[in-house]
């Protein structure tokens, strides 16, 4: 009983203790905001008002943005697709390197695994920032940074899916000669494959998000066309809402798809 | 029979892994030829500027002082990194800087520059002594060699030395002289304050005597690396997320039961809920964040609601899967002691889930950092702020190095404290995320 009261006055304290922080951080952070809650809050509407009306009275025009537009989007969906499946590629190759058993060389697993800790702590932005100012603008800085996120993001989720692999496989192709890499190509790969691609699926979700985002700052894609509809400001909100339009039915479209894909892949059709 | 097809089978099996097997490389690298072309990749080598890149590595260790001379008025001024914030006050100077008649700079390694009444004297070891004497005509400059070295420009208007001590340059109005230090310049304290260059065993012992307020004062409000506006922006980077985070799953947790099968009854209130996570999912961080902003202003509440938000959707569509995915049989034990409704939810449901519910939370917590941080370039607040500033100057390197250790640095503690709390509130899971 006397255990249990404990347990009661301590879940008493930590529930207390969340909801101050939870009441003080608001206010600090309502204190420090250009612009309050409460004086903000009527005109939450105001903006997509502007750009809802502004595409409904020149709703005929709408077509021709979404055409007009759709090149940027396709930039988008290539950037992310490319670091993906870049950041897949380095990942793989990683989350060999660093799981017990499979690694080749077992002193280098700490020091790989906080590479990718590294790796995964950047955010996006800072290195496509960085690289915007080397390589100048375009789509090649945001690939480049994505790329390296998920490189460190799957190699991490890789090597946990790598850890549950059989390694019979692998004991038997090494009995017969094979080399490292073939170890691996055909003695794990085809185990993980499923798991491996199900997880690059939903990281290609957020890296579509991920690319948009660094377009606004400045890396290419339709985040950029977004920025400038933005920046002309009232007049232009028709073109903006195309623009959101596209990236909300991308969106959707590919969280759908990536859906779909991944239950058939980790619930399985029967397996062929 | 048996054996035949049994054969056949297996060479279809065979030939179909095969084409697998060269079938999805190809298709990466096709697809890979087709991004290379698509984004001009071939065409990068002419767009990257090396010299930005050179400007950025060394920026990021080292700094320079100017010391720089009006040839005009004869005025010296001499500033870290040619800021304002960094400048000597008039009269001073570093050691290696002679005040006087004429002005003698010891570059070191036998480097000696000195500015006399209007001409200027450059020693170079093992080269000579190149002399110039910016006037109305030029800057006249004389060469000890006919041929002019590559790491040296010279016109008529413009003479240009770069060596491994430093960096001359006269022109007809002025004459500047770059010497350049390893180390981040003033991370300490700034030249105005009384503790600027003073060594570390006289700071600890003013310390004990009673001064260590004043020196943290000193160091807190430094004007080049302003320690109290990072400190309050990395803090509030941490408070859009915290806030974000929890807001999300606090709103996320009633709307999840509204959308599960097993609790709400009612399709239609299904659906709407549902819907309403697929819209604030779909909307993206991105838009909030835009539509925020016009409406709240740049700030952490603006990156605090954004992440809300997205976050709602997230949280709601995980919370409302985990739920139907409950034991009934635990309900319907506490349901068979005669627990009301709500109890039932206390006793029944809350304990299965929370284990799933917190660790995703937690999980989120750390991600949405660097989500706060992105948010925070775009709508300006925290550290994502300071960092497009420093970034968009374009010479202040040593800043943005600083930003991005502190920002990896925040991230990983961010990380390490969330996978503490998951162990510490969720026993049994390993941290498996």
């Amino acid at each position: 009983m006397a255990h249990v009261r404990q347990k009661r006055l301590w879940s008493g304290i930590l529930l207390i203790l969340f909801v101050v922080l939870m009441v003080s951080g608001f206010l600090t952070a309502n204190s420090r905001n250009a612009g309050g809650f409460l004086n903000g809050l009527p005109n939450v509407l105001d903006f997509p008002s502007d750009v809802l009306g502004e595409a409904w009275e020149r709703a005929h025009l709408l077509p021709g943005y979404l055409i007009k537009y759709l090149p940027s989007l396709i930039e988008t969906v290539n950037i992310a697709a490319a670091a993906t499946l870049i950041g897949a590629v380095f990942g793989i190759v990683l989350s060999l390197l660093s799981t017990r058993g499979l690694a080749p060389a077992g002193w280098a697993i700490p020091i790989i695994r906080r590479f990718m800790d590294i790796l995964r702590a950047v955010p996006e932005i800072v290195v496509a920032l960085v690289l915007i100012f080397l390589l100048g603008g375009g789509p090649v800085p945001a690939m480049i940074a994505i790329a390296l996120h998920t490189m460190g993001a799957l190699g991490k989720l890789f090597s946990e899916v790598n850890e549950n692999a059989s390694l019979k496989p692998v004991e038997g192709l090494q009995s017969v000669g094979a080399r490292w890499g073939q170890r691996m190509w055909l003695g794990v790969i085809p185990q993980v494959a499923p798991n491996l691609l199900s997880y690059a699926l939903l990281r290609l979700e957020i890296n579509i998000r991920a690319s948009a985002i660094l377009g606004f700052v400045g890396a290419g894609g339709i985040g950029y066309d977004l920025r400038n509809t933005m920046t002309w400001g009232q007049g232009k909100f028709d073109e903006a809402a195309a623009i959101f339009l596209l990236l909300f039915v991308t969106i959707i479209v590919v969280d759908q798809i990536s859906s779909v894909a991944r239950d058939r892949l980790t619930h399985g059709r029967a397996a062929s | 029979m048996t054996a035949q097809t049994l054969k056949f089978e297996a060479e279809r099996s065979f030939s179909r892994k095969r084409l697998v097997a060269f079938g999805v490389p190809a298709l990466m690298i096709a697809y890979l030829t087709y991004i290379f072309f698509s984004f001009d990749i071939a065409g990068l080598a002419e767009r990257a500027s090396l010299k930005n890149a050179q400007t950025l590595v060394a920026d990021s260790y080292s700094y320079k002082t100017h010391v720089e001379r009006d040839n005009r008025s004869g005025e010296i001024k001499i500033a870290i990194e040619g800021e304002r914030k960094g400048e000597y006050p008039s009269g001073t100077a570093p050691s290696w800087v002679e005040l006087g008649d004429s002005t003698r700079i010891d570059l070191g390694g036998g480097h000696v520059i000195t500015f006399g009444e209007t001409a200027v004297r450059y020693e170079i070891p093992d080269y000579g002594v190149i002399r110039a004497d910016p006037g109305r005509g030029g800057v006249n400059a004389i060469l000890p060699t006919e041929d002019v070295p590559d790491w040296i420009s010279v016109s008529k208007n413009r003479l240009a030395v770069t060596t491994d001590a430093g960096r001359l340059t006269v022109t007809r109005n002025r004459a500047e002289v770059f010497r350049y230090f390893l180390g981040w310049e003033l991370f300490f304290f700034t030249l105005d304050s009384p503790y600027h260059g003073m060594p570390v065993s006289e700071l600890a012992y003013r310390a004990s005597a009673g001064e260590l307020s004043e020196i943290l004062n000193a160091i807190w409000t430094n004007t080049m690396w302003r320690h109290n506006d990072v400190a309050w922006a990395i803090f509030e980077t941490i408070l859009m997320a915290f806030l974000g985070t929890m807001g999300a799953a606090l709103i996320a947790l009633p709307l999840g039961f509204l959308a599960a099968k097993n609790f709400t009854p009612l399709g239609g209130l299904r659906f709407a809920a549902r819907r309403l996570f697929d819209f604030l999912r779909g909307v993206d961080g991105l838009i909030w964040t835009i539509v925020l902003s016009r409406a709240f202003g740049p700030g952490p509440l603006t990156g605090t609601l954004a992440i809300l938000l997205t976050d709602t959707g997230s949280f709601g569509k995980m919370f409302f899967e985990a739920l139907e995915n409950v034991d009934g049989k635990q309900i319907e034990g506490v349901q068979s002691t005669g627990a009301k409704p709500l109890q039932r939810y206390r006793f029944g449901v809350i304990p299965q889930v929370t284990p799933i519910l917190l660790s995703q939370v937690l999980y989120y917590l750390e991600s949405n950092t660097r989500s706060a941080t992105i948010i925070g370039a775009i709508t300006g607040g925290g550290i994502g702020l300071l960092l497009t500033q420093a970034i968009i100057t374009q010479k202040d390197w040593e800043e943005v190095t600083y930003y991005i250790v502190l920002i990896i640095i925040m991230v990983m503690v961010m990380d390490w404290v969330s996978g503490w709390l998951r162990r510490r509130l969720i026993k049994g899971d390993e941290g498996g995320h």
